[in-house]
């Protein structure tokens, strides 16, 4: 169900620029269908980071987030060859890792 | 005394005259920050989403004849998708007709995979709750084409002649507001409320018809191509709805994307 993430990451000397992009409904639970029917509340509620299975972000969101978000921050000593895996989970149940390895500045 | 107030009237209107040539030349405000706003969004686009479910589903054998679309050929031969895009609407000889994109695609996905068109047209646009195939496969097409210079071709008889029926159809005026393409993608600095609407007829601005497409559409986060485009056109102008992947819309894209050959596309885009 969970579509994958599009995650990059730009190494600025130990310093990892990180964007993620994430497939997902977001329904705020006040939004009606076509039938007048409340669609029910469906929203990322946690975010996790890790660099090389230590968590270095982490958070918890609302339903105050738009459809497929972009999250963006920066994580201090990375380098290059590190393995960068972010997690969601929404209020559902429903889950998505993806990974990454950070690789050196062009 | 009464002519040296006519000459003072006179006078005036002249002095006034020059007014709507300056507001010609200063770029629209609001214009000018819709664009920085697009710029910073275009960094981390969503479409980018659908590039890459467009290219599991390219990959991936479906239909039921079991098959991948890696055997279809876009104009450069069977399974080349780099610049394909940049190259089309182009006439192709099995279909001995001229196909935009997403018309191809559909093509390759009836005679490959075995779907049905009837299956395809059924609901061929993206609502809030589904992305039809065919708009994240054209999505990942035209990905393919980024940085590309766009050069629809028009050496086949054919082609030519579907650029004049193009033609046709853009300066066509009928429907109930006597509307044609023309009335408002004719002429210079008309808007639609605050969104300036770029003149077609012109090659400068006739690449804002394939710029930015397909699509991500902030405003409820969906993903459109330009058949969907295309077919909202005519219902604004109150027209019946043209066919999906129909030679119509495929005439009205040639006509757009060759007046827009030689600009570099930039890949799927984000609207607001």
């Amino acid at each position: 169900m969970a579509e994958p993430m599009k995650i990059r990451a730009t190494l600025q000397g130990d310093v990892a620029d990180v964007r993620v992009l994430m497939a997902h409904p977001m329904e705020t639970g006040q939004r009606k269908d076509a039938a007048g029917k409340l669609v029910p509340l469906h929203f990322i509620q946690t975010i996790t980071a890790q660099l090389n299975g230590k968590t270095v972000f982490a958070a918890d969101m609302s339903q105050a987030v738009s459809r497929n978000p972009v999250f963006a921050f920066k994580v201090k000593g990375a380098k290059a060859g590190d393995k960068l895996s972010i997690t969601w989970q929404d209020n559902t149940g429903d889950k998505r890792t993806d990974e990454l390895v950070i690789r050196a500045a062009p | 005394m009464r002519h040296a107030l006519v000459l003072g009237i006179v006078a005036a209107i002249a002095a006034a005259a020059p007014w709507p040539q300056a507001t010609a030349q200063v770029p629209d405000p609001t214009a000018a920050e819709f664009d920085k706003f697009r710029e910073i969004m275009e960094q981390d686009n969503p479409a980018e989403l659908f590039e890459m479910k467009g290219e599991e589903l390219w990959r991936a054998r479906r239909g039921p004849k079991n098959a991948s679309l890696e055997q279809c050929d876009l104009g450069l031969g069977p399974g080349v998708v780099k610049g394909a895009y940049a190259r089309m609407p182009r006439y192709f000889a099995d279909a001995d007709r001229v196909m935009d994109a997403e018309a191809r695609i559909v093509h390759c996905m009836i005679t490959l995979q075995g779907f049905t068109y009837a299956a395809l047209a059924k609901q061929p646009f993206s609502s809030l709750t589904r992305t039809p195939d065919p708009v994240s496969l054209v999505t990942y097409v035209a990905a393919q084409s980024r940085g590309m210079k766009i050069s629809a071709p028009q050496s086949h008889p054919k082609e030519r002649a579907t650029y004049e029926t193009g033609k046709a159809i853009f300066f066509y005026r009928a429907g109930a507001f006597d509307f044609s393409c023309a009335s408002c993608h004719g002429s210079d600095d008309k808007r639609i409320r605050t969104q300036p609407l770029p003149n077609f007829t012109k090659p400068q601005q006739a690449i804002r018809a394939v710029q930015g497409w397909p699509g991500y559409r902030m405003t409820g986060g969906v993903m459109h191509s330009l058949q969907w485009r295309m077919n909202d056109c005519f219902r604004q102008q109150r027209f019946p709805e043209p066919g999906y992947a129909s030679e119509t819309v495929s005439a009205l894209l040639a006509y757009l994307t060759v007046n827009a050959n030689g600009h570099v596309y930039r890949g799927p885009g984000i609207k607001r």
